[in-house]
């Protein structure tokens, strides 16, 4: 993984002097709430229901195991004790002291981490596939790329205040795990008729008030035009963005409304002045950050390792998780080890300090040092040894961490929801606590399949529910929760915004209404469909008539 | 007011004439776009030097032909949290090679400071309330840059090969 | 006029926060100064005004209150005043004190 060099070490303890500035003037009145905020967002640092909440950066998701201990030292110190993986692959803490803020990002920098544009009108986190490096399908691992875009994007000096927040997203297998078609950037690796790697370059992509999924607008871009075809990109966005209305000021809004055949030949004009300039990316400085993500020294191993498969054989839960949490590894002998921050009835993408050590141990031992954090609010432990997966699952049982559980109707991606968070109309994780409680079985589990669930506490879609399956979205009805639900949903390469089923469901009866669907699906399903399959088949009808006729 | 540049107080020869005020007769004048388009004989046949003032939602395409004249072209920040001068100074900077005054007015704030130079401006307007000693320090916080901008700055990943 | 108090967050630790007399803020939701008339309510908004200004809290508004015990009529309020309905261990439902104040 990346390190930091000398010029990266003196950024991040700049930036830490400089915020430690601006709150010593904000705490003295120099300057005022106004004027203070722009800036401590972008260090990440929001107001939310209880306290200051910090969202900490992990650049395309992957951290070491020494920076893991100190995300953990961190939850100790200055925070109750655990933190909250995000689905931009980020962690936050909810209970931080402003005071303490600085002290913490100096913390962080020791591990050569930060907390730098995670919020704010600003480039965010660049987040990629949490397979990246490892998966047979990749056509090059797209960390490096998003290493690039993350250097060029920081404290980039044009856009720091940009009509509202930019996400990107990159890709680089063409099964889409890092949901490039909802990212107001998507960057889909591809390979050209001559076989040389570069990008499909989507735009305008989005969820919240209006989601939409992003369109291409340039079918291939060879690497060396990386950097001066996303400046075009930003450019035409910084200048003709519209600055008037909050809810309309993302990409997906002016892609939408000029067209994305204009917005295309506006960034190509643009394009045409900076290409072949100083952004051009020389294949010398590829070179040097593709070094980082060089593979570990993997041992040469049998693919079949009888010790493993005996465990299998023997041992029925542990036969269980590796049939969900298991992904297939491009090395022969290894495995990816997907851990489950899913437990029934806890909150969806928690973790203690107690069990981020423990996952850091078992990166350290098993996994060359390194994890992986997934958009879908899980941890990956990316090079395990077969031969070492059971020692690791029996770790991670003791754990609380081996929910058996990955992809499966339990594994909700869920956001924080009212009990947290400041824009939130209701709550979403006692809902997904309930929905792990009522489908705890896991034979019932596996039954149903490939069925994911999304919750979002308010229209800004935190939690993804538009790209759900199975979409929850939290509304505040004269005082009261309500959740409307939408259904057919997905994130991956055919990307699709899920219909809304009918009228709002009261909080009591939200799981039910899960539940009705399900069996809904489960009654109509045939030759092995997944829900999404069925639903795509079927439409709407059948699932309405059960929740609202059929009573 | 207080105007700075990267050196220091300044002090400012140049008089804001409004769209419907009479031109001096000599001096330093600055008008908006407006004006310009307007009046643009009269303020050329006048002895003074010429500068423009841009509104964040005026492009720097609109005087790519006349840029010659003017010896000062200052972007108006409306609010602070309006970037679209940041990308007007790179384009008047780094496109159209203007190398006259670049002067940032307006809701010009501390934190704001070094981005703008790194964009090209080269003079500040800052607000009577501005600390102006405390506020320079602005300029000088951050020590490394990871893309070229209009300073001719030398970027991280340049300096590493 | 329903029933209303003054809640804010206190500017260095984010606290929920409502004011009490002689612009004191306090934690408990059970000290809070109660305004009944519209012009309570505007002068207890005055005072938090200048202790914004002063750089003591911040993001001040009315929050409407019922009932004997004034709870908050919204759940968004309920749980501010409380914590997070999902972890009874966190926030100012697990401190001391705050069985006695319920």
């Amino acid at each position: 993984m990346y390190q930091y060099d000398a010029y990266d070490h003196q950024l991040v303890r700049e930036r830490v002097a400089q915020f430690r500035g601006q709150v010593v003037r904000r705490l003295k009145g120099d300057l005022t709430e106004e004027e203070f905020r722009p800036l401590r967002l972008m260090n990440g640092l929001y107001l939310q229901l209880h306290a200051y909440m910090l969202r900490v950066a992990v650049p395309y998701g992957t951290l070491s195991s020494e920076q893991l201990r100190m995300l953990a030292q961190i939850a100790r110190k200055y925070d109750k004790g655990y933190g909250h993986f995000t689905t931009r692959q980020n962690i936050q803490y909810n209970w931080l002291n402003l005071e303490d803020v600085p002290d913490l990002l100096a913390d962080l920098a020791t591990v050569e981490m930060h907390a730098i544009q995670t919020s704010g009108n600003c480039i965010r986190n660049v987040t990629a596939d949490q397979y990246a490096g490892v998966s047979a399908d990749e056509i090059e691992d797209p960390r490096i790329y998003a290493e690039i875009i993350r250097q060029w994007s920081t404290l980039h000096p044009e856009f720091s205040f940009l009509p509202r927040k930019f996400k990107i997203a990159v890709t680089g297998a063409p099964k889409d795990r890092a949901a490039v078609r909802v990212h107001d950037i998507g960057l889909q690796m591809r390979r050209n008729e001559k076989g040389e790697a570069g990008f499909e370059v989507l735009v305008g992509g989005g969820l919240g008030r209006t989601p939409i999924i992003a369109k291409t607008i340039r079918p291939f871009l060879p690497k060396r035009d990386l950097l001066s075809y996303l400046e075009a990109v930003l450019r035409v966005y910084n200048q003709l963005g519209r600055r008037d209305n909050l809810h309309k000021a993302r990409i997906k809004i002016l892609v939408q409304s000029v067209g994305a055949e204009r917005f295309t030949e506006m960034v190509e004009a643009e394009w045409q002045h900076l290409r072949d300039g100083a952004l051009e990316l020389p294949a010398d400085t590829i070179a040097h950050i593709r070094a980082f993500f060089a593979a570990p020294a993997y041992e040469t191993l049998e693919a079949e390792v009888p010790a493993f498969e005996a465990k299998r054989f023997e041992d029925r839960a542990f036969a269980e998780w590796c049939r969900t949490n298991l992904a297939p590894h491009k090395v022969p002998g290894y495995a990816i080890v997907n851990i489950s921050l899913k437990a029934t009835g806890e909150a969806p993408g928690d973790a203690s300090a107690e069990q981020m050590e423990t996952v850091a141990d078992l990166a350290e031992r098993h996994s060359f040092g390194e994890l992986r954090v997934t958009h879908a609010q899980n941890l990956v432990l990316p090079h395990v040894k077969l031969a070492d997966v059971f020692a690791v699952w029996q770790a991670l049982a003791a754990a609380g961490l081996a929910s058996a559980n990955i992809g499966l109707i339990t594994d909700t991606i869920t956001c924080p929801g009212l009990d947290y968070c400041n824009l939130a109309n209701a709550r979403s994780i006692p809902v997904a606590q309930q929905i792990s409680e009522r489908f705890e079985a896991l034979e019932r589990q596996y039954d149903i399949g490939d069925l994911k669930i999304k919750i979002s506490g308010c229209i800004n879609a935190c939690g993804h529910h538009h790209v759900g399956h199975i979409g929850l979205l939290g509304v505040d009805k004269k005082g009261e929760e309500f959740y409307q639900i939408t259904l057919g949903g997905d994130a991956e390469e055919k990307a699709s915004i899920g219909d809304i089923v009918g009228p709002a469901f009261a909080r009591e009866k939200a799981v039910d209404a899960v539940e009705t669907i399900v069996e809904t699906y489960l009654a109509h399903r045939q030759n092995g469909e997944r829900f999404l399959d069925t639903y795509r088949r079927l439409g709407l009808g059948p699932f309405k008539e059960q929740l609202y006729d059929a009573r | 007011m207080t105007l700075v540049s990267r050196e220091g107080v300044q002090e400012d020869p140049w008089v804001f004439v409004a769209d419907d005020a009479a031109l001096p007769e000599d001096g330093a004048v600055v008008v908006t776009l407006e004006r310009w388009q307007r009046d643009g004989n009269a303020l050329l046949a006048r002895s003074g030097r010429l500068g423009i003032c841009l509104r964040s939602d005026e492009t720097a395409e609109a005087l790519v032909e006349a840029l010659g004249h003017f010896d000062l072209v200052a972007l108006e920040f409306p609010q602070f949290k309006d970037g679209r001068p940041y990308s007007s100074a790179r384009i008047l900077r780094e496109r159209y090679g203007y190398t006259g005054e670049l002067r940032a007015v307006g809701d010009v704030l501390r934190d704001q400071l070094f981005f703008m130079l790194r964009c090209g401006f080269d003079s500040f307007e800052l607000p009577d309330r501005a600390n102006i000693q405390e506020w320079m320090q602005a300029f000088e916080e951050i020590g490394v840059v990871y893309q070229p901008a209009s300073d001719g700055r030398r970027p991280v990943p340049g300096l590493r090969r | 006029m329903t029933k209303q108090v003054v809640t804010a967050n206190r500017l260095r630790d984010g606290d929920v926060v409502y004011l009490a007399e002689n612009g004191r803020w306090t934690p408990w939701l059970d000290e809070a100064s109660v305004a009944e008339t519209a012009a309570e309510a505007e002068a207890f908004m005055k005072i938090a005004e200048e202790s914004e200004a002063a750089c003591e809290v911040i993001s001040i508004y009315g929050m409407p209150v019922e009932g004997e015990r004034l709870e908050p009529v919204s759940t968004r309020e309920r749980i501010r005043a409380k914590g997070p309905t999902t972890r009874t261990d966190l926030g100012k439902q697990a401190e001391p004190g705050f069985a006695k104040r319920a």
